[in-house]
Formats: structure tokens, C-alpha cells, sequence
């Protein structure tokens, strides 16, 4: 199984023309000052795929994604080697200012964190600090925003009231749709749905579905059954290393790997 | 295993008499110390009160300083703290707030920052006088401001410029991280985060802290002593180099004046100052309440 894996990883390699790689990791390690947290992940990320990221608490996945958009930068004493590419640029260099990174890859975090402004203004902020100024344009993208973050219909009549009025699920909606207004290529989602009740978290995987068509999506999860539900591809971290990385059913139902079995059945984590 | 002896609870019980009358004893002395105090207060303010009121009126604030008591006003005091204050306040918000931003978002946290912060805190408590000493040294003479609007208000500003600095870091560092990270990951450049998403969220409690550390600068006497303000002037400054007096600065020469009226003109100025403070902390407290309810 892991031979036939590894097998169509090459073949994606070199069959570029026909799966495009969003992301293209490489060897990358990762220290918190003395101590290891990414060793040595070596991860291809496919166009359109929503690529779950599982694996118990402090195995590296949420440093993983927020490595994905640098928002890594941001923790003091953080050391990393090794290559991330994106869409075959390196995310390290100095030519790939980290503001046009995360200008192309959008991010939704564990607790949704709208600005303390109107619904209207979270979803403005972004357009706003690219510098459009274009009412017309700023009220359209806010329209298209929150209807692709299936939004719309419930916030229509308030969209100039506080964000904060809003109920944990619809504001995690309404990252969303911040993230959807500056029409990114991919979105990253730390564990998006943790803080939410069942049937919020149930809307934003169903939104997951509707946003694969356009988007590349890279979530990480703790819950495995939500990764089974909404991915095509997922990747098994445990103690800062991939172990396993392949088709979502190829993991769920014959991983190559026993500790992916142990793990997913319920064994640990 | 060791059989560990039963606590009877009999035992415990039979405690609680002597527990409570300890309970009772310690509240009665907290409340003997807010009792002390509170007489301390009402007292002063009674004092100063029954004083000064019959002398405040409108001519009071009308009047320049005079010889003689049923003339002297306290107009020129006025007039110059607001001048004063005017220099204060802009020089202390611009450079303790932005250094405030510096330490927080973009210094490194490394031993000469921590070094830095912490002569900040000293600085805070530094003695008035010496901060005297210093604007004599730099305003008044190096730059020779003379002993001008601009010489006191820039001394006043450094003398309060710790307390805004610590009292806007711990506004900007009370921003929670959730929201900064929501910017950054939007693409959006430090300024933008600190100028769109920090100071937003921080400027109440910038301004609560700056509002109670200015109300100091307007009671303080020492540095101005220090730097020569004069005491009896009877002229309102044209501008920023022109000599001023300032309210601490009259009631001090009035309260060291052997008429028993200019005592009581003294207790009237107090009054005054006692009302710039009460009006200035109330704004503090209305900023928070407002702020507060978001």
C-alpha cells in the first residue's frame, strides 16, 4: 500500500500538467527554540483537493498549517529549514512578501475572531487595507462574500449591526466570508469547527463541499470523522511527522501504516 | 500501607467559635483603616471648603493676582495651566503612546528591551523635584526656553511620559492576539494591524491612563519651582515662550503669604484645582464606561 502511494506521488510530480500542486513541502523542519516540532515533512498538496490534516494534540498540525501562510512568523524563537513552495515559489525566500502570501491563501482560525466592527466593516477590512476604496465595489464583494459563505440570507437585514450579535457558527461563517473577499487561491482552516456546537459545525462542512469546487482547502481537524465526511486527501501527523499521507478512503479504510490504524480506530490520541 | 489517623470532626467543629471571632476581628480592623481614612479626607475637604468658599465668586476668577486680598484673583493660574497643559498633553500622549507601540509590536524581547522597560518603571517613580532639576538643566537653559510655557510643559511631560508609556502598554498588550492574527492573515502590514485593529481596540484604556497621569501634571508643584515659574504674575502668555503661573504654583505663594485672607484665597484655589481633577477623572471614567459596553 505505502509502495502504491509513493508511487502515485511521483507520478503526480511528474505529471504536472494535469494535477497542479498548490503546495510543494520539502524536507521541513520546524523548532520552537530547543524543541522539534516538524521533522523532515515532505507533503504535496493537490489544486481543488480539501487535504485534512489529523493527529492527536501537539503533533504539529496546527504549526504545519500556520506555516503554510507564515502566520508561524508571528511566534517569537521559531526556526524552520527546509522548502515550502506555493505554486512553485518559495514561501521563504525574500522576494515572496509574506503579505501577498496571505493575500493569496486565506486563513480561518480555531475561535472565530471577527473584528469588534459591523458585519459590513469585518468583511470591508480586507478590501480596505489593499486599498479599494470603491463603494460600489466594496458593496458588491460584501454581497458575493457572504452569500458564498452561505451567510446572506441570514444577515441580510443587519449587515451594519455589530459582528459580535452573532451567534459562534455565523460568525465563523463570517471569517469565512472575510477570507472569500480577497478571492483567494487557497484557505487554510485550523480546526475551524472546535468551538462550535453540532449543528454550526454541520453548515460550515457543508459549506466546505460547496467551497471545493473553487477553492484548494487545507483543514485541519481533530475530529476524524469530520475529515472522513469532508476531504479527499488526508494527512496522518504524529510527533511532528507525516506518517502517513494518502486518499482519505485509503486511510479511513486500509492505512499502510498501524499507528494510522491505531489512531483512527481509536486506539490513542 | 501506613493507617492514617481519622480527623474527627467533632474536633473540627468545636473550632468554629474561635475561627469566627478571628473572622470578626480582622474585619473590624480593615474597617477601622477605612473609617481613618475617610475621616482623613472628609475633614481636609470640609477644612478647605468652609475656607475657601466665601472667597470663590466670579472676580476670583476674573482678577490677576493682587497685594491685596479682596483683590487677588486667580485668573493668570487658570489661564496658564491651560496653556501649560496644552504643551503637556500632545508632547506626552505622542511620545508615550508611540513608544508604548514600539516596545509592544515591533522591539524584539531581548535583555536590552526588558533593560529599557524596565528603567521606564523606575522613571515613574522618580521624585518630581529631580525631574525639575532636569528640565532647569535641558528647557530652561540648554535650550534656552527660560522659564516659559514651553520650558514647564515639556518638563511636565516627561515627568508623567512613564505612567502613559506603562499605561498604554498595558492597553495595546490587553488586545487579543485572535484579532491581530485575523489581520495579518487578511495580508495586512503592521501599521495597518496597529493602526486599524491595536489602537481601535487599546485607545480607551490609552486614554484612561494618560487622562489620570495629566490630571498629575496639573498638581504638581515641585518642578516648577524648580524651573522658576514665577508667582505673582498679572498678565495672561501670548504664546508658548512667554513666562505663565500655574494653580499649584499660586496657591503655594498664597498659602506662604502671613494674611490669614490669603490663607483662605489659598483654600480657594484649591477648590478650583480640586475641580480641573474631579471634572478630568470623571472624563477618564466616561471613556471606560463607554468603551466598556461594546
Amino acid at each position: 500500500m505505502a509502495l502504491t502511494a509513493v508511487k502515485t506521488m511521483k507520478n503526480n510530480q511528474t505529471t504536472q500538467t494535469e494535477e497542479v500542486l498548490v503546495y510543494n513541502t520539502k524536507n521541513l523542519n520546524l523548532w520552537y527554540g530547543d524543541h522539534h516540532a516538524l521533522k523532515n515533512i515532505n507533503l504535496d498538496i493537490k489544486e481543488k483537493d480539501v487535504t485534512a490534516i489529523i493527529g492527536p494534540s501537539g503533533c504539529g498540525k496546527s504549526t504545519y498549517i500556520k506555516t503554510l501562510n507564515r502566520m508561524i512568523d508571528l511566534v517569537p524563537g521559531v526556526k524552520t529549514n527546509g522548502s515550502i513552495e506555493y505554486r512553485g515559489r518559495d514561501i521563504f525566500s525574500k522576494e515572496f512578501l509574506v503579505e501577498e502570501l496571505r493575500t493569496r491563501v486565506g486563513m480561518v482560525f480555531q475561535k472565530p475572531n471577527p473584528f469588534p466592527k459591523s458585519i459590513y466593516e469585518n468583511i470591508a477590512f480586507g478590501l480596505k487595507i489593499h486599498g479599494i476604496k470603491n463603494k460600489q465595489i466594496i458593496n458588491e464583494t460584501v454581497e458575493k462574500s457572504l452569500r458564498g459563505a452561505a451567510l446572506w440570507d441570514e444577515v441580510k437585514d443587519r449587515i451594519h449591526e455589530p459582528a459580535y450579535g452573532l451567534s459562534g457558527g455565523q460568525q465563523q461563517r463570517l471569517c469565512i466570508a472575510r477570507c472569500l473577499a480577497l478571492e483567494p487561491d487557497v484557505i487554510l482552516m485550523d480546526e475551524p469547527t472546535s468551538a462550535l456546537d453540532p449543528v454550526s459545525t454541520l453548515k460550515i462542512e457543508e459549506l466546505i463541499q460547496e467551497l471545493k469546487e473553487q477553492y484548494s482547502i487545507i483543514i485541519v481537524t481533530h475530529n476524524m470523522q469530520q475529515a472522513a465526511r469532508i476531504s479527499n486527501k488526508t494527512a496522518f501527523f504524529l510527533n511532528g511527522e507525516v506518517v502517513e499521507f494518502d486518499s482519505t478512503e485509503t486511510i479511513f479504510n486500509n492505512p499502510a501504516d498501524s499507528r494510522t490504524d491505531d489512531y483512527i480506530s481509536g486506539r490513542f490520541g | 500501607m501506613e493507617k492514617i489517623e481519622r480527623i474527627k470532626s467533632e474536633e473540627m467543629i468545636g473550632r468554629i467559635d474561635s475561627r469566627l471571632v478571628k473572622n470578626k476581628v480582622v474585619k473590624s480592623i480593615f474597617f477601622a483603616a477605612t473609617v481613618f481614612t475617610s475621616i482623613i479626607l472628609i475633614v481636609l475637604l470640609v477644612r478647605i471648603l468652609t475656607q475657601g468658599a466665601p472667597y470663590l465668586s466670579w472676580d476670583f476668577l476674573q482678577n490677576f493676582a493682587s497685594r491685596r486680598p479682596e483683590q487677588a484673583g486667580i485668573k493668570a493660574a487658570v489661564i496658564g495651566t491651560v496653556w501649560m497643559m496644552s504643551v503637556v498633553i500632545p508632547t506626552a500622549a505622542i511620545l508615550g503612546v508611540g513608544t508604548a507601540i514600539y516596545l509592544e509590536e515591533y522591539a524584539k524581547k531581548n535583555a536590552i528591551t526588558r533593560w529599557i522597560q524596565m528603567n521606564i518603571s523606575n522613571l515613574a517613580g522618580v521624585p518630581s523635584v529631580v525631574f525639575g532639576l532636569l528640565g532647569l538643566t535641558i528647557f530652561v537653559r540648554l535650550f534656552g526656553f527660560g522659564n516659559s510655557v514651553l520650558a514647564a510643559g515639556f518638563t511636565m511631560a516627561l515627568l508623567v511620559l512613564p505612567v502613559v508609556i506603562v499605561a498604554s502598554q498595558e492597553a495595546i498588550r490587553a488586545v487579543p492576539s485572535e484579532l491581530k492574527e485575523a489581520s495579518y492573515g487578511l495580508g495586512a502590514t503592521k501599521w495597518q494591524t496597529i493602526f486599524r485593529v491595536v489602537l481601535p481596540y487599546a485607545i480607551p484604556g490609552i486614554a484612561t491612563g494618560s487622562i489620570l497621569a495629566f490630571s498629575r501634571a496639573i498638581g504638581e508643584t515641585a518642578p516648577l519651582i524648580v524651573i522658576g515659574i514665577p508667582t505673582f504674575v498679572a498678565f495672561l502668555p501670548s504664546d508658548v515662550f512667554d513666562s505663565f503661573t500655574a494653580l499649584p504654583m499660586q496657591i503655594y505663594n498664597w498659602t506662604s503669604r502671613p494674611q490669614i485672607e490669603f490663607h483662605n484665597l489659598a483654600a480657594a484655589g484649591i477648590i478650583i484645582l480640586l475641580g480641573v481633577l474631579i471634572v478630568m477623572n470623571s472624563v477618564a471614567v466616561w471613556i471606560r464606561n463607554r468603551y466598556q459596553s461594546r
